[in-house]
């Protein structure tokens, strides 16, 4: 049984393999990004704009209104970093829904390097905001024997992300496929629901959690 | 009982005692965090989206013990090195 759909090799060269998860991986950022393109080709500011438009601007504008409940002032500065995390980890979950689709976050490689750009994004905007000294300055508050602790916990953190994303969407499919052995008509449509619903809650979470890392390397130790 | 039947005697018990004993804590833990959060979202009703959303948040971390469990037990199953390591010999002799 597929474990993950690295496994599944399309094309070989040598040392260049094309596997399952790179090609759709690919074609879903193929498919956004034209779709994107294609929507706000005559993007218009007022008077009655297009539904696809509405589409987006409800997407975009929630998720700026998440970043700033979350405690982060000036969302719009994260905006893309976070919002591209959101929308492209729920597009690749929903579409599960389509036959003969193998969702690349479910292998661990994907939900690695996700976890792997937010664990660089995380010193980057910390730097950014708060300069070099005062974000390594955070590494020993509130005393010095916290500095092992803390760094643990950076690693530790980016472990868990990509671990949890890889687990809920690994098994979700697992899940299907086994019943699809056992019961095959009425249950495994009740676990594909099932799969799409927690789909669409860890993509929340994913993002949510690395809005609150960015939001606890950017705080300023005055507020 | 030789290495290859001890192997995958371990891992069967092994993977089936991970999963099973493994979402016991992270269940109670999930329940007590739902309960508390209703009775919150009863004594505050308008501060229901951040009370929402920290239960989400809270909920996946108590979720992520589980997955972990359950991930090694996928391991133990699916991908056993150990499994593999015996099958190699086997069929290579």
């Amino acid at each position: 049984m597929r474990i993950s759909p690295d496994e599944l090799v399309i094309w070989r060269h040598g040392f260049f393999v094309l596997n399952s998860t790179i090609v759709t991986t690919w074609t879903l950022m193929l498919v956004m990004v034209v779709g994107a393109k294609l929507i706000t080709r005559k993007i218009k500011v007022e008077g009655v704009i297009s539904r696809w438009q509405g589409v987006l601007e409800i997407v975009v504008t929630s998720i700026q209104k998440q970043i700033e409940d979350v405690g982060l002032r000036h969302p719009k500065k994260y905006l893309s970093f976070i919002g591209t995390l959101f929308v492209f980890i729920a597009f690749a979950n929903l579409c599960t829904i389509l036959p003969w689709y193998d969702p690349p976050t479910g292998s661990l490689s994907t939900t690695a390097a996700l976890a792997i750009c937010v664990f660089v994004a995380v010193p980057i905007f910390g730097i950014a905001q708060q300069g070099l000294g005062g974000y390594l300055r955070s590494y020993v508050q509130p005393t010095f024997i916290m500095l092992p602790f803390n760094i643990i916990s950076q690693v530790s953190r980016t472990l868990a992300l990509a671990i949890r994303l890889f687990g809920n969407t690994m098994s979700a499919a697992m899940i299907i496929g086994i019943l699809l052995t056992i019961t095959p008509l009425f249950f495994p449509i009740f676990m594909n629901l099932l799969g799409l619903l927690t789909g669409m809650v860890q993509a929340y979470i994913f993002s949510i959690l690395a809005t609150v890392y960015i939001a606890a390397a950017t705080r300023s130790s005055e507020v | 009982m030789d290495s290859m039947t001890l192997i995958a005697t371990a891992s069967i018990i092994t993977a089936g005692l991970t999963i099973g004993l493994g979402s016991i804590a992270p269940a109670l833990g999930e329940g007590k965090a739902v309960s508390t959060a209703l009775s919150s979202l009863a004594q505050q009703p308008d501060a229901s989206s951040t009370i929402t959303r920290t239960l989400f948040v809270g909920l996946a971390m108590i979720e992520s013990i589980a997955i972990y469990c359950f991930v090694v037990s996928m391991i133990l199953i699916f991908a056993n090195p150990f499994w593999n390591h015996v099958i190699a010999q086997t069929s290579g002799k």
